[in-house]
């Protein structure tokens, strides 16, 4: 040691050794690195990545669940699925459900937020109370609602009949069965949308309510115009597109109430596509709706991507 | 007319007495500061002016009418907030055009589709078009038109704020800590652009501010607000050379006054730290607190002696601190030529002259001063 | 706002209507309680009352727990959703650090990665991660329920969004004292993160204790049915005839959640928006 110092002189022993670890060290912690990303990495491969191409893949084959072997088919199950009036009727179906739940969940939610927002009192009750839905297992609340509409001992039909109106059979009648999960679906989606739109307008700075006061804006209307509306304009599309996406998703209430009927009024997408998958076992034309769905789904994602882009610009 | 008037204006948040008690009469065309430490209450006191929020008891009158009940967007006038409050969604013409648009066009004719096609709107919105030019001409602005607030510097939008405001033509603006938000430089530049903005209008500007240089330089008129009352109003010179109480001479000026505590005697001379200043005072015998503003402080002689416990050099100008036996807190005195300074540590003579003392009892409240002789000190007759 | 210019009438407006629309979206669970506490005979009748006449809310859930065996589904309930959890929370940490805090080959790509996973809706992947376990036998267990959720790439994005704000001198700090990287994970940005883990685990029992897609799909053994499933087998075996002790299935299967909601509203209600919001 000492013949050391005494060449390297006032360099101290310590900095030799140092450089050393230090040049390892990026090395050590590269390694480290993939061990940590590795289990994650393995299973999205294994479980989202893989199954995404295997899914596309499948959708060129006549693969049924059991079979020995399977051929390459090309578009065949494509074919098969355009010329399918069940899978017509299933993509209406899910595009009506869409079109129905989208906007009352979103509108409801933003109406109860604002009012909730708008007055002091019992705040967090009422947030609570209408976020209980959301919460609430759904399979559990749709039998639930199912006995609500329950033709002769349900709770609708018979306020309906104590102020002199008829009663219906709301899931069995083909016109009102699709009606019926709408109300469902919107009931279990407001109380997630109001919460949203909640965090949203709290963010909203209060300054400029004053400026609108100010600037002439004095009435509840010019004030939603002119700074609410606006503002919570990113909230917005996020919610409209995460109801959208939901409502897509649409298969619990249907499999457990109507099981797509009456005479498959209630038949979506998904549940087709359990269905021909999972009940026929008929994975590659299965597959072939799954695409649809993904088509879709993916989409109302890019949508969602680009008036976020939009809105980042403009603000 | 816009004289603005408060007349015993009180205000309370459930148990906290927010404003207790304020008189003020704002003539037209004046430019009154509204100054204080935070918490004074002056902001609330503007937003009462603006209508933004009701007084508990009180009065207020502009151009003479009680404008209780009277809706802010019909009281006439126009506020420029701390943090802009600039509609971010809309570009600079249009966040300037929203208090015209507001007053002229009914809610049907605002419709975005439909509003466009009712004759009335174009007519309108000509008229708009020339008033905003003539605004952002003056300040400026004219590049900017299209833009979004958040493409905007803080200046930029500050001006845009001013804009909005002036484009209105209100009977009096309202300011509400404006500069805040600037950095330093930009604050300089910006007091005289409103002060210049001020003479160009000749309207009525109240303004508040937790900063007394800002008010200091810019107004005719300063209200210097303590704890939700209004404790005294008068020109800036005014407010600096005669405080009527310690609060205020403490408030104005910077950097603080110097404050010393003292005795006023049974014989009205006043003695500070057993030394005579040359003052007598009415009154009874009581305990009392002499200010002296630091550039009023002659070192090298005088009655008093202390040791220099820090120097501040800012250039042109510097602070001296002296450590005093029997005072707790330094004594500040200015130097104006910065190659007198007295080395640290240093002990030196210091004192000043008896005018410069603003005497205050132990409320606080002012006690007038006369110069008197300072009686000798009883000298040792040499016996021979 | 105006303090004081407002009347009070558009108070009471807003509390009508409020009032009104929290008793209708309340409806299902008072009529749910409701109908579990009345025995058949009222149940079946067209008279529509609410207060049951005859308490039998105990009997109906003892039928409930005889028959539907609820007890063993509200196990699974737990084992499931717990270790779903965990196991995720064991996966994503590493990642999200090395993704937040780690420079390596290959980073950039791996979390375009995970952003391009948080658009892949689960039902997309069904099938292929079905015929998965069904060549590895694994169908019908509880490795299938919890296997395909161990990896959340949205936990992935969340955590990493965090730990990118926790301070790099506090990870030199520990790599000085001779932590590991792994060690780093646990004994440093775990705790720093733990409002954003409490989000996450919200989130993700939530989902899978409510999930009844893919327990649908993977068994068929009833002693591993999870709640949801629970009491859907509940309803087709007594086909509409028992729904005394159905509603009180429905009443339990719920109940967890439900109770842990009302106890931490806030951190519920905080983690929903917190993690829907990014």
């Amino acid at each position: 040691m000492s013949d050391v110092a005494s060449t390297l002189g006032p360099i101290p022993l310590a900095r030799p050794a140092s450089t050393a670890l230090a040049r390892r060290r990026p090395r050590l912690r590269n390694a480290a690195a993939y061990g940590l990303v590795g289990p994650a990495f393995v299973l999205m491969l294994l479980m989202l990545l893989g199954p995404l191409a295997g899914v596309i893949a499948l959708s060129f084959t006549d693969y049924q669940l059991g079979a020995p072997s399977f051929a390459w088919i090309g578009l065949v199950n494509y074919q098969e699925m355009v010329a399918d009036k069940v899978f017509w009727i299933s993509l209406t179906n899910t595009l009506t459900y869409v079109v129905i739940v989208v906007p009352g969940a979103v509108g409801l939610g933003l109406g109860v937020a604002l009012l909730i927002q708008s007055g002091a009192g019992l705040r967090g009750f009422y947030r609570t109370v209408y976020f209980l839905p959301v919460m609430a297992t759904l399979i559990a609340m749709a039998i639930v609602w199912e006995f609500m509409l329950h033709p002769q001992f349900g709770l609708v039909n018979g306020l309906l009949r104590s102020v002199g109106l008829p009663a219906h059979s709301w899931l069995q009648d083909r016109d009102t069965a699709l009606l019926s999960l709408c109300v469902i679906g919107i009931w279990q989606a407001l109380g997630f949308n109001m919460v949203l739109f909640l965090a949203g307008l709290v963010s909203i700075p209060k300054s400029l309510y004053d400026a609108a006061e100010i600037d002439g804006a004095g009435s509840a209307w010019s004030r939603f115009r002119l700074v609410t509306w606006p503002l919570l304009g990113p909230v917005t599309v996020f919610v409209v597109v995460i109801t959208g996406i939901r409502s897509f998703q649409v298969f619990d209430t249907v499999h457990v109430l109507t099981k797509g009927g009456p005479s498959k009024s209630t038949d979506v997408l998904i549940h087709t596509m359990y269905m021909e998958g999972f009940e026929f076992f008929r994975s590659g034309y299965a597959a072939a709706l799954t695409v649809v769905f993904l088509v879709f789904v993916l989409a109302l994602t890019l949508v969602k991507a680009r008036l976020a882009a939009r809105q980042v610009h403009t603000s | 007319m816009a004289r603005i008037e408060l007349n015993a204006i009180r205000k309370s948040f459930d148990t906290t007495d927010v404003l207790k008690g304020v008189d003020l009469a704002i003539e037209d065309g004046e430019f009154v500061s509204l100054v204080g430490p935070s918490g004074c209450g002056k902001s609330t006191l503007l937003r009462i002016i603006a209508g933004l929020e009701q007084q508990s008891t009180g009065e207020v009158r502009i151009g003479g009418r009680p404008v209780d009940g009277v809706r802010p967007s019909q009281r006439n006038l126009a506020m420029v907030f701390q943090s802009y409050a600039l509609y971010p969604h809309l570009s600079v013409y249009d966040n300037i055009a929203v208090p015209l648009r507001m007053k002229r066009l009914s809610t049907l004719e605002r419709m975005p589709v439909l509003g466009r096609l009712l004759p009335n709107r174009h007519r309108v919105e000509r008229e708009i078009r020339g008033e905003i030019e003539r605004v952002t001409d003056q300040l400026e602005l004219s590049a900017f038109l299209k833009r979004k607030p958040g493409q905007l510097s803080g200046g930029q939008r500050q001006r845009v704020a001013v804009g909005r405001a002036i484009v209105r033509q209100p009977v009096a603006f309202l300011f509400d800590e404006p500069l805040s938000n600037l950095d330093a430089k930009l604050r300089v530049h910006m007091r005289a652009e409103i002060a210049q903005l001020h003479r160009r209008l000749g309207t009525t500007f109240v303004y508040v501010t937790h900063d007394q240089a800002e008010a200091m330089t810019m107004s005719g008129r300063i209200a210097v607000m303590i704890g939700g009352e209004l404790v005294q109003v008068g020109r800036p010179a005014e407010v600096y050379d005669d405080p009527r109480d310690i609060r205020v001479a403490e408030f104005v000026g910077s950097p603080k006054i110097n404050v010393f505590p003292g005795h006023l005697r049974a014989d009205g001379q006043v003695e500070m730290l057993g030394h005579p200043l040359g003052l007598a005072g009415s009154g009874l015998a009581r305990p009392c607190r002499a200010g002296v503003r630091p550039e009023r402080i002659e070192l090298g002689a005088g009655a008093f002696c202390g040791a220099v416990v820090h120097v501040e050099n800012m250039g042109a100008e510097a602070f001296v601190h002296l450590g005093v036996d029997g005072l707790a807190t330094p004594v500040l005195a200015r130097i104006g030529d910065v190659r007198l300074l007295p080395p640290l540590g240093s002990r030196t003579r210091f004192g000043f002259a008896p005018d410069a003392v603003r005497l205050f009892d132990a409320a606080g409240k002012r006690i007038e001063t006369r110069l008197v002789a300072a009686p000798q000190r009883a000298r040792e007759v040499a016996v021979v | 706002m105006i303090t004081s210019i407002k009347p009070n009438p558009w108070a009471m407006l807003r509390h009508a209507v409020l009032l009104c629309g929290a008793l209708v979206v309340l409806t299902p669970f008072i009529w749910m309680i409701s109908t579990a506490s009345k025995p058949p005979s009222e149940i079946y009748s067209s008279d529509v009352h609410l207060i049951p006449h005859h308490f039998a809310l105990w009997e109906n859930l003892r039928e409930a727990f005889a028959k539907a065996d609820l007890g063993l589904f509200l196990l699974n309930g737990l084992i499931v959703t717990v270790s779903i959890f965990v196991l995720q929370l064991l996966i994503a940490l590493p990642a999200a650090y090395a993704l937040a805090k780690l420079r390596f080959v290959g980073r950039k790509t791996l979390f375009a990665l995970v952003l391009f996973g948080i658009l892949i809706p689960p039902q997309a992947t069904a099938i292929p991660v079905f015929l998965l376990l069904h060549q590895i036998g694994a169908l019908d267990s509880y490795a299938a329920l919890v296997l395909p959720f161990t990896i959340s790439v949205f936990g992935i994005f969340l955590m990493r969004q965090f730990f990118m704000t926790v301070p790099d001198d506090l990870i030199d700090a520990a790599r000085m004292d001779g932590i590991s990287e792994f060690g780093i994970v646990w004994r440093v940005m775990l705790p720093t993160a733990l409002p954003a883990v409490t989000a996450f685990g919200i989130f993700s029992v939530v989902a899978h204790w409510n999930d009844y897609f893919w327990p649908l799909i993977v068994l068929n053994s009833q002693q591993f049915y999870t709640p949801p499933l629970a009491v859907a087998h509940f309803r087709n075996a007594e086909a509409g005839t028992n729904y005394g002790p159905l509603m009180a299935a429905a009443l339990v299967i719920i109940t967890p959640l439900v109770i842990a909601f009302l106890l931490a509203q806030r951190r519920f209600i905080e983690g929903i928006t917190f993690t829907g919001l990014k």
